[in-house]
């Protein structure tokens, strides 16, 4: 400790600067993965470029195209998250959003842009209505966040089937089909859109206050007021953003086969929005979030569900899989669990310092 | 009366607790809007104040009332089960499975609740010993249980129709009525009776009632009293786990079938019976018998659903949901006025 130490160099001090945050651990995990990838095929991560479109093709396309749907609700679930809340509502809003935009499709019968976009307009809007409903509940009304939203999550699905009349929709609509199977630059067009809306989204709570507010109310919603915080409004909006952007999803899985299957789409998403927030480092506690974690953690699930079906393990086993990866986290954050690794730190750090003295 | 609430301050009688108070309020308006359903089903479709159709409720829903009574105990501490719905699944398919595979049909229900007392220790230890959120810590439990179930088997499994496990839903004619309108019953019926009733014993006659009762109060409270705080809170997410395999073995009974997606949402309905039945979702006040009457009114709206045929089934959901909301507003109406007095 004592010992001067020689000036770090850039390169070394944003690594030990990136290993100072809480999803190092994400980012190690997401390239064992790949490597192990890479032992079962060496060329794996190869991204061939067709001549005639441009467009990149590859496994590691594939995972960008898979993500962008994991990415928009982890995002909007690490918002809830840091206010203390969580939103178990995301999947079936996924379903509702879905239903919708299917439904009016096959209904209008055209195939034009106009149809889809009035389509994705409906899809969002009802989406922002759902969240609308959410925030209201847990601000003003003051309920609890996972009551109001697991009603939310069962009604969902409910109203999911009530739009299609409990039959899995189909519709036919190019312009739609292009959200999920376009490119633009040779990039998926889901993965465009997704790292655009998390752009503005990051832009919006870094470059403003709007995040410093966001984590106060997580971290102690008596002294945010005290502050002169008004929670309403902003726990409102986390809880409409949380759901437009789970509508996002919603379209984007839908138009990838164009047609809602309201039994399917999104179940279980809410455990993957989780999962991608607590590997990202944001606390199930609220307060402090890291939305470069929930990315990274988006990015890893995809990838893990990729290499699932590559290494032919039956993909049932997932789910299992994710719920104890979730359990695991929730011990490591336990205070319990802390204060044993910092009790072992404390004690190699005394022992470091009993045998400085000379 | 005056003589035995001296003698016994802590425990008052079942009369003055069942007296019109603001506490009781829920619990009296879920009593009344289930007669208010059952006259209005008569006058509208007919045939629901009968012996046949009362049967059927309590026969239909004797899975129902066993997972309210598990979740009473829990949502009393102030905490929350999520898992139930997802236990019902892993359990009842273990136990189909097992039967199938010519276990002995005793072993396999002993095995069943052991499942669903398992989820139950994993999750009271997740919450007392390592901090987590009763939410979130059952939550995964939840993922865990339904993830589990989902590598058993993704399509449904049978139980063999001469299995012992389907005897218990052979149908006993208490009172044989006019034509087909008798009073039946089923061995299920009764282990669900036989839960509420101990259920209600252990709540409203034993210290571990109490101690359930002030922890919801307020657990500082209850842990500087020196109360069991730790052991009562592990207990009842272990009794919640239990009642959730046993509601496994009930529901496969009846139904002869199991599968991953069997129970999604039920951790809904069982909330909103217990709530709808007058227990406080912030823990500390309610009843055991009030969830019984909240998940009756929850199958009786299934029933007139059913019999109405304009409403779509799938809206069913949405209807519990709306029910359970406005009764958490009237709970908060409630508390808010309770304070002010």
């Amino acid at each position: 400790m004592s010992t001067p130490v020689s000036r770090p160099s850039a390169a070394i001090r944003v690594i030990s600067g990136l290993f100072h945050q809480p999803y190092v651990w994400a980012i190690v995990a997401l390239l064992l993965l790949l490597v192990v990838n890479l032992t079962k095929n060496p060329a794996y991560l190869g991204v061939s470029v067709n001549a005639a479109t441009g467009n990149l093709s590859g496994n590691v396309i594939d995972i960008l195209r898979a993500s962008a749907p994991i990415m928009m609700i982890a995002v909007g679930m690490t918002l809830v998250i840091a206010t203390r809340g969580i939103d178990l509502s995301v999947g079936s809003v996924m379903a509702v959003a879905g239903a919708v935009s299917m439904e009016f499709m096959r209904n209008t019968g055209t195939g034009s842009f106009g149809t889809a976009a009035v389509a994705v307009l409906l899809a969002l809007g009802i989406s922002a209505l759902l969240g609308t409903l959410n925030g209201i509940l847990v601000s003003i009304v003051g309920l609890q966040p996972f009551i109001t939203t697991l009603v939310m999550m069962l009604a969902g699905r409910g109203l999911a089937k009530v739009i299609t009349s409990g039959q899995n929709t189909s519709a036919t609509n190019e312009p739609f089909r292009w959200i999920a199977n376009g490119t633009i630059l040779g990039f998926p067009v889901v993965f465009v859109i997704a790292v655009l809306i998390v752009a503005v989204l990051a832009a919006l709570v870094r470059r403003t206050a709007l995040g410093l507010m966001i984590e106060s109310i997580g971290i102690n919603p008596k002294a945010a007021r005290m502050a002169g915080i008004r929670p309403v409004g902003i726990l409102i909006s986390v809880y409409i953003v949380s759901a437009v952007l789970a509508g996002v999803a919603g379209i984007f899985s839908t138009a990838s086969v164009m047609t809602v299957e309201v039994a399917k789409t999104g179940m279980t998403a809410e455990m993957d929005a989780i999962l991608a927030v607590v590997i990202g480092g944001t606390s199930l506690a609220g307060g402090k979030f890291s939305l470069t974690g929930s990315i990274i953690g988006a990015l890893l699930i995809a990838t893990l569900d990729k290499t699932i079906v590559y290494m032919s393990i039956p993909s049932s086993a997932t789910p299992a899989f994710k719920a104890v990866v979730i359990v695991i986290i929730c011990l490591l954050q336990s205070p319990r669990v802390r204060s044993m690794f910092n009790r072992r730190r404390t004690r190699v750090i005394t022992a470091r310092k009993e045998t400085v003295p000379a | 009366m005056t003589i035995t609430e001296l003698d016994r301050p802590a425990a008052p009688s079942l009369l003055s607790r069942m007296k019109p108070n603001l506490e009781t309020l829920p619990t009296l308006a879920a009593v009344a809007i289930f007669i208010a359903m059952l006259i209005y089903g008569e006058i509208a479709y007919g045939r629901i104040v009968a012996f046949s159709t009362i049967s059927n409720l309590l026969i239909n829903n004797a899975y129902l009332i066993i997972l309210a009574v598990g979740l009473t105990f829990v949502i009393l501490t102030g905490g929350i089960d999520l898992s139930v719905g997802a236990v019902i699944a892993i359990s009842s398919l273990v136990g189909v499975m097992l039967a199938n595979a010519g276990w002995n049909p005793l072993v396999v229900i002993v095995l069943m609740i052991l499942i669903g007392s398992v989820f139950g220790v994993a999750s009271g230890v997740l919450i007392q010993y390592f901090n987590v959120q009763p939410f979130i810590a059952t939550l995964a439990m939840m993922f865990l249980a339904r993830g589990l179930a989902s590598i058993l088997s993704t399509t449904p499994q049978r139980l063999a129709d001469d299995s012992v496990i389907r005897a218990l839903s052979t149908q006993w004619k208490v009172y044989d009525g006019p034509k087909i309108d008798d009073l039946v019953t089923t061995p299920n019926v009764l282990i669900a009776a036989l839960v509420v009733i101990v259920a209600f014993f252990m709540l409203h006659r034993t210290r571990f009632g109490r101690t359930v009762y002030a922890i919801g109060g307020s657990e500082q409270s209850a842990l500087l009293m020196g109360l069991p705080v730790v052991r009562t809170k592990l207990s009842i997410y272990v009794i919640s786990g239990t009642l959730a395999g046993l509601a496994a073995v009930v529901y496969t009974s009846k139904l002869g079938i199991a599968q991953n997606i069997t129970g999604v949402g039920w951790e809904l309905d069982a909330i909103a019976a217990v709530i709808i039945g007058g227990t406080l979702l912030t823990g500390g006040a309610g009843f055991v018998l009030g969830s019984v009457i909240g998940a009756l009114v929850l199958g009786l709206m299934n029933v007139l659903i059913t019999r109405d045929g304009g409403i779509p089934p799938e809206a069913t959901t949405i209807i519990t949901g709306g029910i359970l909301l406005a009764f958490v507003l009237l709970q908060r109406f409630v508390v808010s006025r309770k304070r002010k007095s």
